[in-house]
Formats: C-alpha cells, structure tokens, sequence
C-alpha cells in the first residue's frame, strides 16, 4: 500500500483499522470515558437509594447488580482504559519514537477491552447484570443464578486479555525503542510508572485469567474447585483474585503518580526533586505490591502469623509512597508555581492521596482490621486512593496533554469550576464515610434503618456524588466550548520531556528525524543549555509504517462470538467463533505484511509545514 | 521472488533471528509473555496443591498414576525440545533444510506426546476419575490439560510455520518466527518437568 492511499480512507474504517499509537490511545480514552460515565451513573443510583433510610428506589437486587458493574467497570473498563490512552498515546512522544513495539498487537488490545467491556453490559439486556460484587467471592458467584456472573467472567477474560497484550507491549516498546542518548535514568517519570505497572500487569494478570478460568469451568462446566462437598476449597478464589487484585491497584496508581511526576515539575519550574529515589520507590512499590494480597483477607481465618506478616509488607508500603509525597513537596518547595488546572488536580492530589494512605495503614494494622472489614470505612478508604489518586491524575494527564493530543487547550476557567466542584465534592462524599464505617454501617447493602445516626451523613455523602457528576459535566462542556483555543498547542507550559518538541498535531510518524537525548528532561536541557531545539540523531531519510489492519477487531469479534457459545451452551456459536479468532491469528501469521515507506518529500513538505 | 531470496540468503547476518529490530521485540516480547504464563501455570499448580486432596468418593492420585507412562510422555518431550534446538542449531548454520526437518520432527513429537495424554486421560476417565468428580479431578484436569493445550498450540503453530515457509528459504522475517516458536517449545517444556514432579512423583510418593 502506497502512502498516498493510506491517507485517503473512510474516517469509520481507519479508526476500526487503525495500528498507529496515537489514534490507539485516543480510542482507549474515548472507550475508557465511555464506561466511566456508565460506572458514574451506576454510583449515582446507589448514593439516590442511599439518600434517605428506607428507600426503595432501586431493588435490593438491582443494588446488587449496580455495586458490581460499579466496581467492574471503574476498575477493568475506566481507569484503567483511561491511564492506558494516556499512555499509548504519551509513552513512544516521550522516549522519542515513531511507534510502539507492536503495533498490531496494541490496537488488538484495544478491541479486546472494548469488546469485552460490551460483553459485560449486554448482561444487563439479557435478564440481570452480575450481582456479587467485583470482587465475584465464591461461592455467591460461583452459585449466582442466571447468566450475569457469565458475562462477568467472560466479559473480564476478553477484556483482560487485551490489558495484559498491552502491558507486554508497553514493556517491550520502553525497552527496545529508546531514541540514542535516553537511558533509563533519563526517561521521564510517566515512562517509568508506567514500564514498573506494565510490569505488575504482566505478572497479576495471569492470575485473574486463571480465576475466572476456574470460575467459568465450576459454572459452565460442573468443575468443583470451590465446591466444599466435593472437596473443593472457597479460599483459593480469594489468593487467586487478590494476588492479582492487589497489585491491579499499583497498576492504577503507578501511572497516576508518573502523570503528577510530569504536571509537578512544569509547573513548579523546577526539576523533579529525587529523580533517582523517585524511581526506586517506584519499583519498590511495585515490587511489594505483589507481597501484601492477603491483607484483603484478614478475617477470612488465616492465622496471626499470616495476618502478622503481611500486615507488616503492607505497612512497608507507606514507606516508598511517603519519600514520593515528599519529592513531589520538595519539587514544589521554592518552585514558581503555576496554578493551572493541570497543577490543581496535582495539587488536590496531594493531601487527598495522603487521607487515603493513613486510613490504608490503619487498616493493614490486622488487629483492628476485623472492626473496619466490609464497612463504608473500607469504601472510604479506597475511594480516596482511586479518586483522589488515580482519578485526579487522569484529569491532571487530560488538561496537561489535551492540546498535544487534540490541538486545542481546555479553558482553564471551565477547568477549575470543575477542579473545585470536583475536589469539593469527591471529600464530601468520602469523607463522611469514614465514620458512617466506624458506626458500622456495612458496605453493599441496599438500604439502613432510620434513627441509627446514619441519616444525615449519608445524606451528605450522596450531595456530594452529585456535586462530583456536575463537576463532571463541567468537564464535558469544557471538551466542546474550548475548541476555539487552537493556539500554543505545540509547547504550551514551556514543556520538559519529549513530546512537546513534536509539532500538533502530532505526524503519524511523530518525529521526522529521531531526536538525540543529551540530558534529563531534555526539552528544557536544550532551551536553557542549547539552542532550544532537540537535535537529530539521524539524518532525513524515508520512514517504515506499519499498514492498517482489520484483523484486530476480526479476532476480538470472534472471541465474543465463542463467549456468548459458552454462556448459551451453543456449541456451534463457540467453535465457529474460535474459527473466526484463530482464523484470523493464521491470517496475520501466514501473509507476511512489511508495512509501507513514507517518502522524504511528503516529510520535507511536513515540516514545512509544520513550521 | 526466487532470485531475491538467493539475494538475501547469502547477505543474511550470523543470527537472522535477532537481527532487525523487529526480531528482537518479536524476542523480547515473547520472553515477558513467558513471564506471564509462568504466573498462569504458577496458579494452576497452586490450585493442584490446594486441592490434590480432595478427592471426596473418587479414585486418588496413587490409584490412578503409572510411573512408566508418564516416563514415556517426559521421555518424547524433553526428546522434542532437543530436536528444537538441532532445528535453532541448523537455522544458525544457515542450513535451511536441517531447520525443517528437526521442526518437523519436534511437531512429530509433541504429536506422540499429545497422544499419550488423550489415551492417559481415556484411561483415568474409565477409572472413574470424570472432570466433575472430585476437587482433585478437576484440578488435575484443568493444570494438564491446560499444558496439554498450549503442546497442542504449539505443534499447530509449528505446523502452520512449516507449511508457509516450506520452500522459502531462511529469511529475515522467519527466522524471529522459527525462534520464538523454539522458545515456547521449551517453555512447555519445562512446564511439563514440573507438572512431573508436583503431580505424578508427588501423587505417587508423596
């Protein structure tokens, strides 16, 4: 395929064929928004019902339902999709390269996660949406009637599959794929939050696939794991899923704490403080969040030794993620800071993140652990880590990257009407709930009794998840209302790291010449040292680019199709969708594919005009 | 197409396998997915030792396991893994020819080997030992089965390989395919050593 026709294509077509990284990654956040809408509305529900006692506003059942896509969704099909485009789109700007280690394999990624994302949600179309939390404890799972822990499983092991592929990519892409002079220690803090998470993905997933697999053979094919009568044992569920659950939480926040190591510094003015010490506490979190999955089970029975020991591991924890919060501090110190929307959120992330770390040693403290285990205290607890972390660093990432990835900067005052409304009502929501847990008010349940000292504070908690939702809204006005500002979209916050130094929007090739790193933070190395401008590693010279493919949503579809054989029990539907996945697979094997050549001319006139 | 070849064979690099950049993230990237099934086998076996003894009413790993079957079956894939390196031995020479016929022989032999599974399964399904019957059946089941599954992959990957490439001669794009397809052989490999030791040693003498 020559170049000139991959530019003319169908719109619909290229973004179901695309393999180029950035479109990738703008597909994983639209997909990614998407559901976390979808999970935003759920919550919303459930904080209605939970208004006032005594509501039967929704069903118990249903509760049920929304407090497991809820979990699912935020967990598997938002925040994760979300950090994903960011770092689809970011990571290869940020290293200097053209593309991604697989191209092919990261756009299938992408369709897996949506695909098996709808998966999931067709449940709710099909007579019940899974009902035993995202968690899915056997044996309530592995008993649930109807189809909805079906979907749940199959859905997460389609959707799964397509996270653990991108990891592997992720991985490769930072190690082979470094522009000349950018080592390691010289890659931006983003890169390596995310390399340490794709790496935590690699080594958790394949125990979630292996969980569900189990969990899909006990419903669907009689197996008897967890069937006590048969000699099965209920507790392997919980090691295989917190072992993998535990460090999906690293994966969620790594790349969060490298989006803040990024918005920090730019707007601080100032280096990151302790680069170096900033990357070991990475790997050290990452590394002994693989040590610490059984403090989800302290009460399950283990014994004082193992609830001793990893009580322990989790409270090393704090240790890492305590010299973080104190370089972010110490990058700020004496900084010129600006306060952009960007650096708000990071700012609000801060102590937000810290209330969420002092409730999480108190409940890795095993003793007292049995008078916090499944109350709101609990639901407190980690929304402050995945909202106040993860979520305020995707919206940091949104309004630092916006105009890199879309051409146009957000309006910073529809910015912090949001960032304030937000801020404000994500503490009120939490907040309360802390002691709501410490009254004993359990979590999962669909309604409390009336003059128990739970009313007013739920009733707090749920003002807030509105003031969250129109914040959120805000939000949404402010991507359509700021088109306008198409401006300084190159290099608007006088930028450190690589991708500033590419023109917007960013070619499909991103850098017309692989740039030459002399230095950390080599954008700000080259305007305060050189002459301002990233010098080449390598002459002009015509530029491979791998050609579009439908094969990847080929290969998800047919994996659906083998799903909905399997939750039917349709023989047919499954083999001939394993036909048309594994088809597919020998198609891409068998008909070697070398990409096309964009010519140096078409380049020279980019830059040209570019410039 | 055939003159190009010839162009390329004689211009080929000492190891054609990890010699463009793409062979070499082809290399990497299969080395990370080989850490991940480790996870995923390393699950499996857990599941096996948590559950190995729970065999309720059926039959139990000491009534079911024969030594010498499962001596023939490590015999055949441990020889495979041997035919998979003459084959990477071969590809290194530039012997194209030698690279076939020792893949072939290695597909050869994970066919025996998939064989004696289906026949060891046949025969512990009419002791008595269904998938449903007990924790222990099931496990068991699910953790060779699984390493039955990825053998049963591999020779159908080999195959499709052999087939496409049949008379192509050594390239620079097949090359990485022949090589990571030689790295997963070893890897189930070596899967299977264990499940040797954890499920039949340790079910017979343990």
């Amino acid at each position: 395929m020559s170049y000139a026709k991959a530019q003319s294509k169908n719109v619909v077509w290229d973004w179901l064929t695309t393999v180029d990284h950035k479109k990738v990654g703008i597909l994983y956040l639209a997909g990614g928004a998407f559901f976390f809408a979808l999970g935003g509305i759920e919550a919303v529900l459930m904080r209605i019902q939970l208004m006032f006692p005594d509501l039967a506003i929704v069903q118990a059942q249903t509760f049920n339902e929304l407090l497991t896509l809820h979990g699912t969704t935020m967990i598997f099909l938002a925040a994760m999709p979300l950090l994903f485009g960011f770092m689809n789109f970011i990571i290869p700007l940020q290293i200097g390269a053209r593309d991604v280690a697989f191209p092919f394999l990261n756009a299938l990624g992408f369709w897996l996660f949506f695909f098996g994302g709808l998966l999931l949600y067709v449940s709710l179309f099909t007579g019940g949406a899974p009902d035993a939390g995202w968690t899915a404890y056997v044996p309530l799972s592995s008993n649930s009637p109807g189809q909805g822990l079906d979907y749940y499983v199959l859905g997460l092991q389609v959707s799964g599959l397509g996270t653990l592929i991108g990891g592997i990519n992720f991985l490769v892409t930072i190690i082979n794929m470094r522009a000349p002079g950018m080592s390691m220690m010289r890659m931006p803090l983003f890169t390596w939050s995310s390399f340490v998470a794709s790496m935590l993905i690699l080594f958790a997933f394949p125990a979630l696939t292996i969980g569900l697999l189990l969990l899909m053979l006990e419903r669907l094919f009689g197996a008897t794991y967890f069937a006590v009568d048969f000699g099965g044992n209920v507790i392997i569920w919980q090691h295989l899923f917190w072992i993998f659950g535990h460090p999906e939480v690293y994966i969620l926040i790594l790349p969060a704490f490298g989006i803040f190591s990024e918005v920090i510094p730019t707007f601080a003015k100032k280096r990151l403080f302790g680069y170096s010490a900033m990357v070991f506490a990475t790997l050290i979190i990452g590394f002994l969040g693989f040590m610490v999955w059984a403090h989800h089970m302290f009460t399950v029975g283990m014994g004082p030794v193992a609830n001793a020991i990893f009580a322990v591991a989790t409270m090393a924890i704090a240790v890492p993620t305590g010299i973080k919060i104190f370089n972010w501090l110490l990058t700020l110190w004496g900084g010129r800071i600006q306060f952009t929307t960007a650096n708000l959120f990071a700012l609000g992330f801060l102590p937000s993140f810290v209330m969420g770390g002092v409730t999480g040693v108190m409940l890795a403290t095993s003793a007292a652990n049995y008078q916090f285990h499944d109350t709101y205290f609990v639901v407190a607890h980690f929304h402050y880590v995945i909202i106040g972390g993860v979520v305020l660093g995707i919206f940091a990432a949104a309004f630092y990257w916006w105009p890199k990835m879309f051409g146009y900067r957000l309006s910073e005052t529809l910015g912090k009407w949001f960032f304030w409304l937000f801020l404000i009502g994500f503490h009120m929501t939490f907040f309360v709930q802390h002691f709501l847990g410490l009254m004993g008010m359990p979590r999962r349940v669909a309604s409390f009794l009336p003059g128990q000292g739970l009313d007013a504070m739920n009733f707090i908690s749920t003002l807030g998840a509105f003031l969250m939702s129109i914040a959120f809204i805000i939000f949404l006005i402010a991507i359509f209302a700021s088109t306008k500002n198409r401006d300084n979209v190159q290099d608007p916050w006088d930028g450190r790291t690589l991708e500033w130094t590419v023109p917007t929007p960013v070619p499909e090739y991103n850098f017309a010449q692989t740039p030459l790193v002399r230095d950390l933070d080599p954008y700000w190395y080259e305007k305060h040292e050189g002459d301002g401008k990233i010098k080449a590693a390598e002459p002009l010279g015509e530029i491979h680019m791998p050609n579009a493919t439908i094969l990847p949503v080929t290969i998800s579809a047919g994996l659906i199709v083998a799903s909905f054989g399997f939750i039917y029990h349709i023989l047919p539907l499954i083999i001939g969708g394993f036909i048309i996945t594994f088809g597919a697979m020998f198609v891409r094997s068998v008909k070697e594919d070398h990409g096309y050549h964009i010519p140096v001319e078409d380049i020279k006139r980019d830059k040209e005009e570019g410039k | 197409m055939a003159d190009h070849q010839a162009v390329e064979k004689q211009t080929l690099p000492p190891n054609p396998e990890k010699a463009t950049l793409d062979g070499r993230n082809k290399y990497l990237g299969f080395w990370f997915f080989l850490g991940g099934e480790t996870v995923l086998f390393g699950s499996l076996f857990g599941t096996y030792l948590g559950l190995r003894g729970g065999v309720v009413d059926g039959p139990g790993p000491a009534d079911l396991f024969h030594l010498d079957l499962v001596f023939i079956m490590t015999m055949i894939l441990l020889t495979s893994s041997l035919t998979s390196v003459f084959a990477v031995i071969n590809m290194k020479r530039g012997n194209y020819k030698g690279l076939l016929m020792w893949m072939w022989a290695t597909v050869a032999l994970g066919i025996a080997f998939l064989g004696f599974e289906i026949y060891e399964f046949y025969e512990y399904y009419h002791a008595g030992l269904g998938f449903t019957t007990s924790a222990f059946a099931s496990s068991f089941y699910t953790l060779v089965g699984t390493h039955g599954a990825h053998v049963a992959f591999g020779v159908a990957w080999i195959t499709v390989l052999l087939i496409r490439y049949r008379n192509t001669g050594l390239t620079l794009t097949n090359a990485p395919k022949f090589n990571t397809a030689v790295l997963y052989w070893h890897f189930i490999d070596v899967v299977w050593v264990f499940i040797f030791t954890v499920v039949y040693l340790l079910g017979i003498g343990g």
